[in-house]
C-alpha cells in the first residue's frame, strides 16, 4: 500500500456502503433529536430488528426477501411503540435511558445461545441477499482515476452504494417536506417546550410517538442496507454504532436536512484516513516502535476522533451546516 | 399569615353580587366552574377549593400571596396537573381529568407564570403554531403542501393581525429567543389567541415586562373582553387588577377566602390579612384580641407584651 492509497481508500470509504447506513441512521437522529429533541440513544436497535427481521425470513424461514423488508419495518414500528408508550410522557432523558438499554438487550438476545437456530448467534446470519444480488445490474467494478487516484469500488458495493443513496436523496425529501410543513412546526415546538405546544391544544405524546416511528425507519433502512452491504452480526450493532450516527449528525449540524449527508461524508473519510494513515505511519516505521506499534495504531483514529469531537463542540457547537444564531439562542 | 379560615357562608346565589363574599359565589352566566377541588403535595394541601364560578364575557383576577396555590389551581383546571378530588366544568362540559391539549381544543387556553417562547422557531411560526384543526398538521396530509396551503395562507394573515395588534409585526422573522422579556410575553398572549379561545387564562402576564408595555398589555388584555372573550388570570400586580378587572377572586393557603368587586375585595379585612400578615396594623375584632392574648399567656414569653397589639 502506497501513500497515494491512504487518499484513494479514504476516497473510496467517503461514499462507500458505510457511509450510507450511517448516513441513513444518523438521518433517523436528525428527526428524533434534531427536530423533536428526543434523544434516542439506541437507533442501532432499530437499525438491528430491520436487519435480523430480513435476514432471517429468509435464511431461516425461507420466506421471500419482499416479505422480509416489510416484517423489518412492521419491527421498527412495534419497537418504537414498545419503546415510545411508557418513555414519551416522561422526561427526555428516559427514553435515552430506555433506548441505550433496549439496544444492548436486544443485541444480547438475537445472539444467544438458545436462539442460535434462528439468528446463528455471534456468526450472524448470512445467505439471504440473493434477491438483491439478483438485481445488480453492474458487472464489472466501477471506477475512474482523477489526477494521480484511482477510485474503486466492486459491482456489488458500487450497486449497494447507488441503492443506497438513492435511499438517502429519497429520506433528505421525505424530511424536507415534514418539517417544511406545519406537522414539523409543531415537532419542532416540541423540541422548545412541549407544555407550551400542549397548552396550544396539540397532543404532544401521539407527535413524539409519530416522530419516533419516522425516525427508527430511517433506522429500519440502515438496517436494511447493513444487512446488505454485508452479513449482519450482533457486532455490528454495537453501541458505538449508535454514537458513530450521533456524531455524524453532531458533526454535520442537527436540525438540517443535508447535515446527516455531509456529516457522514466527512466522517468517512477523516476516519478511514487516520486508520490508513497511522497504519501507513507504523508499518513504514514513520512512528517508531518505541511510540507506537501496529495495534495502537488502529485505536488512534478513535482518540483524534474523539478530540476533533471535542474541539468541534467547543468551537462549532452547531456543526458544520448548522445556523449558529439558531443555536446561540438558549433554549432553555 | 392568615387569622382564620372563614367559615363557608351561604351566600345569596345572585348575579354579580357587589359584596364580598367569602365562597365563590353563583353568576347567571358561568363559563367556568369548579367543585371541591383538592391538590396535595404529600403533607402540604397546596389547593382546596370548594366552589367557584367565573362568569362569561368579563376580566376575572386571581390573587393571594405567594404559596396561595394559584398556579396549582390553574395548573389542574388546564389539565396539566392532576387533582386528588374535584370536579370543574366548562361551558357547561365536565371536563374533569381532561388531558390539557383536549382543554384547549375545547377553548380555554392558557398562558404560563415563566414564559415559554419557542426560542428557536421565528415570531411568525410561533404565531402559526397556535392556530387550531390545521389540516397540515396531520402526518399523512403533511407532506402534500397543496392540502394545507390554503389553510396556512390563511393562518398567516390571521397570525399577521394578531402581531400588528401587539406591535411585534416588525420582529416576525426573528427568533422568538431574541425577544425581550415583555415581547415574549405579548408573543405568548397572541400566540394563545391565535387559538381562538373563548377563555384565556393569563398566569402573571405582567410579571417581568416594564412598566412602559405594561401599559399597552393592559390594553390589550382590556380590549380581549371587548371582543367577547372571557379572561381569567392570575396577577400579582394590585394596580393592574384593580385597573382591570371586573371581579377578584383572592386565595390564601390554598383556599378562596374571599370574592367580589376589586375595590370591595381589596378592602376587606381577610384580604389584607392574608396580604400582609394578620394584625399588622389592622384592627382586631375581640375575638382575635382575646385569642392573641390567650396564646401569649399561654406562651408566657419573657416579660413583653405581644408585639403586635394593637
Amino acid at each position: 500500500m502506497s501513500w497515494i492509497d491512504v487518499f484513494s481508500q479514504s476516497f473510496e470509504q467517503m461514499i462507500g456502503p458505510s457511509a450510507v447506513f450511517y448516513c441513513l441512521a444518523a438521518i433517523g437522529l436528525n428527526v428524533h433529536f434534531g427536530y423533536t429533541g428526543l434523544l434516542n440513544f439506541g437507533q442501532s436497535a432499530f437499525m438491528m430488528v430491520a436487519a435480523y427481521a430480513l435476514g432471517s425470513m429468509v435464511a431461516t424461514w425461507d420466506l421471500s426477501f419482499w416479505i422480509g423488508i416489510l416484517v423489518g419495518f412492521g419491527g421498527v414500528a412495534v419497537l418504537a411503540l414498545i419503546l415510545g408508550l411508557p418513555t414519551l410522557r416522561l422526561r427526555a432523558d428516559y427514553l435515552a435511558i430506555v433506548t441505550i438499554a433496549a439496544a444492548e438487550a436486544i443485541r444480547q438476545i438475537l445472539g444467544s445461545v438458545s436462539l442460535v437456530e434462528y439468528f446463528n448467534g455471534q456468526d450472524g446470519l448470512f445467505g439471504f441477499q440473493q434477491t438483491f444480488i439478483d438485481l445488480n445490474p453492474f458487472g464489472d467494478s466501477v471506477g475512474f482515476t482523477l489526477g494521480g487516484l484511482t477510485i474503486n469500488w466492486s459491482a456489488y458495493d458500487f450497486f449497494v452504494m447507488v441503492v443506497g443513496w438513492t435511499l438517502i436523496a429519497i429520506s433528505c425529501l421525505i424530511v424536507f417536506l415534514l418539517m417544511r410543513s406545519p406537522w414539523g412546526r409543531v415537532v419542532k415546538g416540541v423540541r422548545e417546550d412541549e407544555e407550551a405546544v400542549r397548552s396550544l391544544g396539540k397532543n404532544v405524546y401521539a407527535l413524539k410517538m409519530q416522530s419516533l416511528t419516522i425516525g427508527g425507519m430511517f433506522g429500519g433502512l440502515a438496517g436494511f442496507m447493513t444487512a446488505l452491504a454485508h452479513n449482519p452480526a450482533p457486532s455490528d450493532f454495537a453501541t458505538d454504532t449508535t454514537f458513530f450516527a450521533w456524531t455524524i449528525l453532531l458533526l454535520g449540524g442537527a436540525a438540517r436536512v443535508f447535515g446527516p449527508v455531509a456529516g457522514a461524508i466527512i466522517f468517512w473519510f477523516f476516519i478511514s484516513w487516520l486508520d490508513l494513515f497511522f497504519d501507513k505511519a507504523t508499518a513504514e516505521n514513520l512512528i517508531p516502535d518505541a511510540i507506537m506499534d501496529a495495534n495502537q495504531a488502529s485505536l488512534m483514529r478513535l482518540i483524534v476522533l474523539g478530540l476533533v469531537l471535542m474541539l468541534l463542540m467547543i468551537f462549532r457547537p452547531q456543526g458544520i451546516f448548522g445556523d449558529r444564531k439558531e443555536l446561540a439562542i438558549d433554549a432553555r | 399569615m392568615p387569622a382564620d379560615n372563614p367559615a363557608p357562608a351561604g351566600s345569596e346565589p345572585t348575579a354579580l353580587d357587589s359584596a364580598a363574599t367569602d365562597q365563590g359565589s353563583a353568576k347567571s352566566e358561568p363559563i367556568l366552574t369548579a367543585d371541591g377541588v383538592k391538590r396535595t403535595f404529600g403533607g402540604l394541601v397546596a389547593v382546596d377549593v370548594d366552589h367557584v364560578e367565573i362568569q362569561r364575557s368579563i376580566i376575572t383576577a386571581l390573587i393571594g400571596p405567594n404559596g396561595a396555590g394559584k398556579t396549582t389551581f390553574f395548573n389542574l383546571l388546564t389539565g396539566f396537573d392532576k387533582p386528588d378530588q374535584g370536579t370543574w366544568s366548562f361551558n357547561g362540559t365536565d371536563i374533569t381529568g381532561r388531558p390539557a391539549y383536549r382543554v384547549a381544543r375545547s377553548g380555554m387556553v392558557r398562558t404560563f407564570q415563566l414564559t415559554k417562547a419557542l426560542s428557536r422557531l421565528t415570531v411568525l411560526e410561533n404565531m402559526r403554531l397556535g392556530a387550531k384543526e390545521q389540516r397540515g398538521e396531520r402526518l399523512w396530509t403533511a407532506m402534500l403542501r397543496f392540502l394545507w396551503r390554503g389553510q396556512e395562507a390563511a393562518i398567516t394573515e390571521q397570525a399577521q393581525g394578531l402581531l400588528k395588534r401587539f406591535r411585534l409585526h416588525d420582529m416576525q422573522g426573528d427568533f422568538a429567543g431574541s425577544l425581550s422579556g415583555g415581547q415574549r410575553k405579548l408573543l405568548e398572549m397572541a400566540r394563545a389567541l391565535m387559538a381562538e379561545p373563548e377563555l384565556i387564562m393569563l398566569d402573571e402576564p405582567m410579571a417581568g415586562v416594564n412598566p412602559a408595555l405594561k401599559q399597552s398589555l393592559l390594553g390589550h388584555v382590556k380590549s380581549l373582553r371587548d371582543d367577547g372573550m372571557t379572561v381569567f388570570f392570575v396577577e400579582h400586580d394590585m394596580d393592574m387588577v384593580r385597573d382591570i378587572s371586573d371581579r377578584v377572586i383572592v386565595m390564601a393557603q390554598g383556599r378562596i377566602i374571599a370574592e367580589g368587586p376589586p375595590d370591595v375585595v381589596m378592602s376587606d379585612q381577610r384580604v389584607i390579612d392574608a396580604y400582609l400578615g394578620a394584625h399588622h396594623d389592622a384592627t382586631l375584632t375581640v375575638e382575635e384580641e382575646e385569642e392573641i392574648l390567650a396564646r401569649a399567656h399561654d406562651e408566657l414569653t419573657s416579660d413583653q407584651d405581644p408585639k403586635d397589639t394593637p
